[in-house]
């Protein structure tokens, strides 16, 4: 289980990186951002994960006395969620951006914006 | 064609470096020194049910004044970067009406996900969910309601100030927690109460739903001002 997220994030990572290298539009090229950034999380998720164990969360089915050995490490948990809201609040500056920048040259083609390219 | 066989090589390396790390991964068989201590103290020290929420809020709570402030940031910049230079010219074209079902659904649903939203971040110590997540949900009735009606415009100035009150609050706890607990944004501020019960974990569950509100609002704010570069 463990083996298959990892697996899984590694992939979309690629996948990602590969749509923001070769497409020119910026859409695509956020929503390849965005594919990665899932992909970082289910990885840094799945390190967390233990065979076996529940989620780090205490009540009758998990008491008090035997968390340590019941529940999986909480920490890339909390990581995680510190992660996906900055990636939503970075997609969002990007996408700000590529409207202000159609609004500017009237194309969503990058290879059209050469203004710091010489 | 370079360019092409450029990436193709890239991936290809950072795949190499992504295999070896999978193939090297032993899952650990029990929890390391942090997640132990994490587990057995958080019970005790600060009345929590929720883990993840005691290490968002208390452990690391100064992370997440970080994470808050990161995205009072992108809101901000958000709308500096839309609100200038916008014409204000009216609509060229008609937008067709939204349709009965997504009216008469919006209306049933609005409140509905505002009360979940609530729910979701006034529980975060009990049950899966915080103010993130809840903040995120209370947007997403926002977001309902701007697809219903594209041109619907929420009051700046209401955004703005439950934003900043809910900021104000989360800091004055904060420093609450200097003064009479062991240091800024310590929980135990008030007792800490029956575990597992709503009014437990001390300021924890406050301090989580003014997060839940602040993010909502900042979050609504940000979609407020994308909607409203359809009238330029």
């Amino acid at each position: 289980m463990d083996w298959i997220a990892m697996a899984t994030g590694f992939i979309l990572i690629l996948m990602g990186l590969y749509g923001a290298l070769t497409n020119r539009n910026i859409l695509r090229i956020i929503v390849s951002f965005s594919v990665a950034n899932t992909g970082v999380n289910l990885v840094l998720v799945a390190v967390g994960y233990m065979r076996g164990r529940t989620a780090p969360i205490l009540d009758e089915a998990v008491p008090m006395a035997d968390a340590v050995t019941r529940i999986i490490d909480p920490l890339p948990q909390a990581l995680v969620l510190t992660a996906i809201v900055i990636g939503l609040g970075v997609t969002a500056l990007m996408l700000t951006y590529a409207y202000k920048l159609y609004e500017e040259k009237g194309t969503l083609d990058i290879s059209k914006c050469r203004d710091l390219k010489w | 064609m370079i360019r092409r066989f450029a990436v193709f090589l890239l991936l290809l390396g950072l795949g190499a470096i992504f295999a070896d790390l999978l193939l090297g991964y032993t899952p650990s068989e029990e929890l390391n020194l942090t997640a132990r201590y994490y587990a057995e103290h958080t019970a005790q020290d600060l009345g929590a049910a929720n883990i993840v929420t005691a290490i968002v809020v208390t452990y690391r709570g100064l992370d997440t004044l970080g994470e808050v402030t990161v995205l009072f940031l992108t809101a901000t910049i958000i709308g500096m970067v839309l609100a200038r230079g916008r014409k204000h010219r009216a609509l060229q074209r008609q937008l067709p009406a939204a349709g009965e079902l997504l009216t008469t659904g919006s209306r049933l649903l609005v409140p509905l996900i505002l009360l979940l939203g609530v729910y979701v971040f006034v529980n975060g110590h009990l049950t899966p969910g915080g103010g993130f997540q809840g903040g995120a949900i209370v947007a997403s009735a926002a977001l309902l309601l701007l697809l219903t009606d594209p041109l619907k415009r929420f009051s700046h100035r209401l955004i703005a100030v439950m934003e900043s009150v809910s900021g104000l609050f989360f800091i004055g706890l904060g420093v609450l927690g200097l003064v009479y607990a062991g240091g800024f944004l310590d929980s135990r501020v008030l007792p800490n109460g029956a575990f597992g019960t709503l009014f437990s974990a001390g300021v924890m569950p406050i301090i989580y739903s003014f997060i839940g509100l602040k993010v909502g609002a900042e979050f609504t704010s940000m979609l407020t001002h994308l909607a409203e570069t359809e009238q330029s």
